[in-house]
C-alpha cells in the first residue's frame, strides 16, 4: 500500500480494490502475520469522568475519540500516511474543490439494523453548525455552506470557498456518521467495528464486535472493555500486573519499566505535538521582535528532548509543521541555542536588566521545566524571568493567552491548514501570540483552494518560514506520543495523528493469546 | 439494669435524635451555602470547562444559556434549593442525566468499600488497642505503638503503591485495579478490592487503635477498676465488662470519625486502584464546575458525617448511665 498514489481530486479517491488491500494488510513484517478472531481486552485511556460521551461532536479526549471510533465510521478515514481514503463514501470527488459530490457506499448498516441513507449524512454534518449541539468542530462547521441529500446514496456538499482537505476534514472523529434524528446519546447507533454493550460515564466502556461491519472480516477482537485511569503509575502498574493490555499516554520516566519486562513492549508515536512559549505581539516588551528572536535563541531544544522527554521527541524549528509530515519543508535552517545572538538581539530591543514574569502550567506538558530552562540560560544574557507556577485547574480558561509570556499547548491536527487556520491566522481565534501577516493569511487562502500538490507544498513551505522567523510563537520540541502494550496484542503501528493509532486502534488489531 | 433508667436514656437519645435533625438541617444549608460561594470563586465555569481550551466566545455563550449558566448566583442557588427540597437534585451538567443516577451508580460502590473496611478495621483496631492497654508498658504494648504511629505516619498513596508492586506486579496475585461492574462475582470483587481495603483499613486502624488505647488506659487508673482487681476479678473480664461501658463513648467517637473519612476521604485511594467511587465522583465534579453534582457528593458526605457522630452520641448516652438518667 506504499506505493499507492496520494488520492487526487480530480479523479475519484481510492475507490475499490486499492482501498480493501490496503486496510487489511498491515506494515512489512507483519503482513506475514495472519490476524486471529477472538479475544477479549481491556485498554486503559488517560482520563475517565462523568464528561465521557458518545456524541462524537463533543468529543474532547483521547478517550472520547476511542470511543467514537470504536462504535461511528466516518465518510473517509485517515490512514497511516496521513493520506485520506474513503470509508463510508465510496468515493468523495470535487472538480473546483467547493462541490463536493459523496456517494455511499452500498449495504452499510447501523448496529440497530437500519440501512446508511444520504439523509443520515446530511444530518449528522449539519448538526455541527447548531449551537445547541455544542459541537467542538463548530467553527470548521461554518465551512459547510450547504450538505444536500440526492436521492438515498448521493450527497452534495457546498463549502462557502475551496478547500482541497475536506476528505482529511471529515476523516475526525467529530464527524463521524450518526443515525439521522439520534438524541440519546446514552447507547451509541453508529456503523462502526464495535457495538455498544455498557456505557457507563466515568467508569466504563464495553464494546462487543460488530459482525455486521461493513469492512468485511473486522474486527477482529470479541470485546474490548475501555476503562480511564488518570493516574500514570497506576496506568503502567496495571499494564505490568496483565490487568489492562494496552495503556495509553506512558510518561517516558516509565519506558525503562516496560522495557523491562518480557511481555510487554512500547509504541512511540512521533507526533506534532507541541508545548509552545507565546510572546503576546499586542503588547510590549514581548511585542518587540528583537525580543522574539532573542526568546527563540534562548531555547535549548535538545536539553530539552533529553532531560524532559528522555529522546522522546522530535526537535522543532519555532513552526508547527513537524518533519514527517508531507508539507514539512526541509530546507528552513534549523535555530539552536546561541546565547551571544540573543543578548544581541536583548541589547537591540533595549531589554537587558528587565524582569519578566513567564506563566508555565502543568497543563501545558513540560512547560514549567521548559520556563526553568529558559529563566536559566535568560540569567547569562542579563534577562530576568521569574517563573510563576498555576495550576492545571482553570488554566486554559484563566491563564492561556492571558498573559505577556505564557505557555500553550497544541494538539496534532490532521491538516496543515486546520493548524494554521486555527492557531496562526490573523484572526484566529486561538492566534496565541496575536500576531497579524497579511501574506501568511493570503497563502493560507491560497493552499486551501489548491489541488495541485507541489504547489501546495511550496505554499505551506512559504508560510513555515514566516512561523517561523516572525510568529511570537517558539517551539522547542515535538512530543512523541507513547503507548504501552501488551506483546500478545498484535497488528499496532503508529499514526502521528494520537496515541492508540490514531485512536483507531480498535478495528486493526487481534489478539494471539 | 433498671426499665426506668433505661425508659429515660431511650427518651433522652429521642430529644437528641430530634434536636440533632433539626441542626442538621441547618448544617446543611449553611455547607451547600459555602460550597456554592467557594464553586463560584474557582476559575471557569462548567461551559468553559466542558469546552475546553478550544472554546469560541460565542460557543461558550450558548453552553452557559443552554445551562443556564448565564442567570444571577443567587437564582442558581435559589433553584437548586427548591428543588433539593422537594427531593430533586436536579440535573448534571456535564454529564446531561439526572444527578440521582449518576450517585445511584457509585454511591453503592462506596458504601460496600466503606463497609468492608469497617468489617475489617473495627475489630483488628479493638483487639489492638485493648490488648495493648492492657499490657501497658510492655513489650507487645511498645511493639503495637511503634506500629500504630508508623502506620499513622505513613501517606495512603505510599502504602498503596508498594502493596501494587507487591502483590499485583511481582507477585501478580492481586489486580492492580478494582473495577466493580455487575457481572462481576463477589469472588472477584473481593480479590478486586482487597488492596484498597489494606490501604484504607492501614490508616483507619491506626486511628482507632490509638484512641482505643487512651480511652482504656484512661479508665484503668480508676478506682472502681483498682477495686474490681482487687475483688480477684480476671484480667480480661474488668476490661469488657468494667472498663469497656465506660470507655465506650470516645472510642466509639473516634471510629465514627474514621468511618466518615472512609466515605469521603477515600479519594486518593479511590484514584490509584481506580475505584469508581464517589469521593472521586466528586472531585470530577470541581474539576468540570458541575455544581449540582458537586453540591449533591457533598450533602451526602455531611449528611453520613452528620448521622455518624449522631450515632457515636446515642451510644454514649445509652452506654453511660450518668448520661441516661439526664
Amino acid at each position: 500500500m506504499d506505493d499507492m498514489p496520494p488520492f487526487s481530486r480530480r479523479d475519484l479517491i481510492g475507490a475499490g480494490l486499492g482501498l480493501g488491500a490496503g486496510l487489511i494488510l498491515p506494515d512489512g513484517a507483519l503482513a506475514a502475520a495472519k490476524p486471529r478472531i477472538g479475544g477479549r481486552i481491556r485498554v486503559a485511556s488517560l482520563s475517565s469522568s462523568t464528561a465521557d460521551t458518545l456524541d462524537p461532536a463533543k468529543g474532547a479526549l483521547s478517550t472520547d475519540y476511542v470511543r467514537h471510533y470504536m462504535f461511528y465510521s466516518g465518510l473517509t478515514e485517515m490512514d497511516r500516511h496521513l493520506i485520506p481514503r474513503p470509508a463510508l463514501a465510496e468515493r468523495i470527488e470535487s472538480s473546483d474543490q467547493k462541490v463536493w459530490h459523496v456517494r455511499l457506499r452500498k449495504g452499510v448498516t447501523f448496529h440497530d439494523g437500519a440501512n446508511l441513507t444520504a439523509q443520515d449524512v446530511v444530518w449528522s454534518l449539519l448538526r455541527h453548525k447548531d449551537p445547541a449541539t455544542g459541537s467542538k468542530m463548530a467553527p470548521i462547521a461554518e465551512q459547510l455552506a450547504q450538505v444536500k441529500a440526492v436521492g438515498s446514496r448521493d450527497v452534495v456538499i457546498t463549502l462557502i470557498g475551496p478547500n482541497a482537505d475536506l476528505p482529511a476534514i471529515l476523516a475526525q472523529s467529530h464527524f463521524l456518521i450518526l443515525r439521522a434524528g439520534t438524541k440519546d446519546f446514552r447507547v451509541a447507533n453508529g456503523t462502526g467495528p464495535y457495538k455498544c454493550a455498557q456505557f457507563s460515564p466515568g467508569v466504563r466502556t464495553l464494546a462487543r464486535r460488530n459482525p455486521n461491519f461493513w469492512k468485511p472480516g473486522k474486527p477482529y477482537l470479541d470485546e474490548i472493555e475501555l476503562i480511564g485511569i488518570p493516574d500514570e503509575v497506576s496506568r503502567v502498574n496495571a499494564l505490568l500486573s496483565g490487568d489492562v493490555h494496552l495503556v495509553i499516554a506512558v510518561n517516558p520516566r516509565s519506558t525503562k519499566r516496560i522495557m523491562a519486562s518480557r511481555g510487554h513492549a512500547l509504541l512511540e508515536t512521533q507526533s506534532g505535538l507541541y508545548t509552545n512559549l507565546i510572546m503576546q505581539q499586542r503588547q510590549l516588551p514581548t511585542g518587540n521582535p528583537h525580543f522574539v528572536a532573542a526568546m527563540k535563541y534562548l531555547i535549548d531544544r535538545p536539553l530539552i528532548k533529553r532531560a524532559l522527554y528522555r529522546g522522546y521527541a522530535t526537535i522543532a524549528n519555532d513552526q508547527p509543521i513537524p518533519p514527517f509530515h508531507p508539507y514539512y519543508r526541509a530546507d528552513l535552517p534549523q535555530r539552536s541555542l546561541d546565547l551571544d545572538k540573543a543578548k544581541w538581539h536583548l541589547q537591540r530591543a533595549g531589554l537587558t536588566g528587565v524582569r519578566l514574569p513567564v506563566y508555565a502550567s502543568p497543563a501545558a506538558d513540560g512547560s514549567v521545566d521548559m520556563a526553568s530552562i529558559l529563566q536559566e540560560y535568560g540569567s547569562r544574557v542579563g534577562l530576568k524571568l521569574a517563573v510563576n507556577r498555576v495550576p492545571a485547574d482553570g488554566y486554559w480558561s484563566t491563564h492561556w493567552m492571558k498573559h505577556p509570556l505564557g505557555f500553550g499547548n497544541t494538539n496534532p491536527r490532521p491538516t496543515a491548514d486546520l493548524l494554521f487556520s486555527l492557531f496562526y491566522k490573523s484572526d484566529a481565534a486561538w492566534n496565541e501570540s496575536g500576531w497579524k501577516n497579511p501574506r501568511f493569511d493570503k497563502l493560507l487562502l491560497e493552499a486551501r483552494g489548491e489541488a495541485d500538490q507541489a504547489r501546495r507544498k511550496q505554499l505551506y513551505g512559504e508560510m513555515q518560514g514566516l512561523v517561523r522567523d516572525h510568529c511570537g510563537v517558539g517551539i522547542p520540541v515535538f512530543i512523541s506520543l507513547i503507548d504501552g502494550y501488551d506483546r500478545r496484542l498484535k497488528g499496532l503501528y503508529p499514526v502521528s495523528l494520537g496515541g492508540l493509532m490514531g485512536y483507531q486502534f480498535s478495528e486493526h488489531v487481534w489478539w494471539e493469546g | 439494669m433498671a426499665g426506668g433508667s433505661s425508659q429515660s436514656g431511650m427518651k433522652a437519645a429521642l430529644t437528641l435524635i430530634g434536636k440533632r435533625f433539626a441542626s442538621s438541617l441547618l448544617t446543611l444549608l449553611l455547607v451547600s451555602v459555602t460550597i456554592f460561594i467557594i464553586a463560584q470563586l474557582l476559575p471557569g465555569d462548567a461551559a468553559q470547562e466542558a469546552l475546553g481550551q478550544s472554546a469560541t466566545p460565542q460557543q461558550v455563550a450558548a453552553l452557559r444559556h443552554e445551562m443556564g449558566l448565564d442567570r444571577p448566583a443567587y437564582v442558581r442557588y435559589a433553584s437548586w434549593l427548591t428543588g433539593m427540597v422537594s427531593g430533586d437534585p436536579g440535573q448534571s451538567l456535564v454529564a446531561n442525566m439526572p444527578v440521582s443516577e449518576v450517585i445511584s451508580e457509585r454511591l453503592p460502590n462506596s458504601l460496600l468499600l466503606a463497609a468492608l473496611t469497617a468489617l475489617v478495621a473495627v475489630p483488628v483496631a479493638l483487639a489492638i488497642g485493648i490488648g495493648s492497654a492492657m499490657n501497658r508498658g510492655g513489650r507487645l504494648d511498645r511493639a503495637l505503638n511503634v506500629a500504630t504511629l508508623s502506620m499513622v505516619a505513613v501517606p495512603e498513596f505510599l502504602v498503596a503503591t508498594i502493596a501494587v508492586l507487591i502483590f499485583s506486579v511481582k507477585l501478580r496475585w492481586l489486580p492492580s485495579i478494582a473495577m466493580a461492574s455487575e457481572e462481576m462475582g463477589w469472588g472477584d470483587y473481593l480479590r478486586g478490592v482487597a488492596m484498597p481495603i489494606l490501604t484504607l483499613s492501614v490508616i483507619v486502624i491506626a486511628q482507632m487503635a490509638r484512641m482505643t488505647r487512651a480511652a482504656v488506659i484512661d479508665q484503668m487508673d480508676r478506682p472502681y477498676v483498682e477495686m474490681a482487681v482487687l475483688k480477684g476479678v480476671a484480667p480480661v473480664q474488668v476490661v469488657l465488662k468494667h472498663i469497656m461501658p465506660n470507655a465506650i463513648a470516645p472510642i466509639v467517637n473516634a471510629m465514627a470519625l474514621s468511618l466518615s473519612y472512609l466515605l469521603g476521604g477515600a479519594v486518593i485511594v479511590e484514584t490509584i486502584f481506580n475505584y469508581p467511587g464517589l469521593a472521586s465522583l466528586m472531585v470530577n465534579a470541581v474539576t468540570s464546575r458541575d455544581m449540582p453534582l458537586l453540591q449533591a457528593c457533598a450533602m451526602i458526605f455531611c449528611a453520613a458525617y452528620l448521622l455518624l457522630m449522631l450515632i457515636a452520641d446515642v451510644t454514649a448516652i445509652l452506654a453511660n448511665p450518668r448520661l441516661r438518667a439526664q
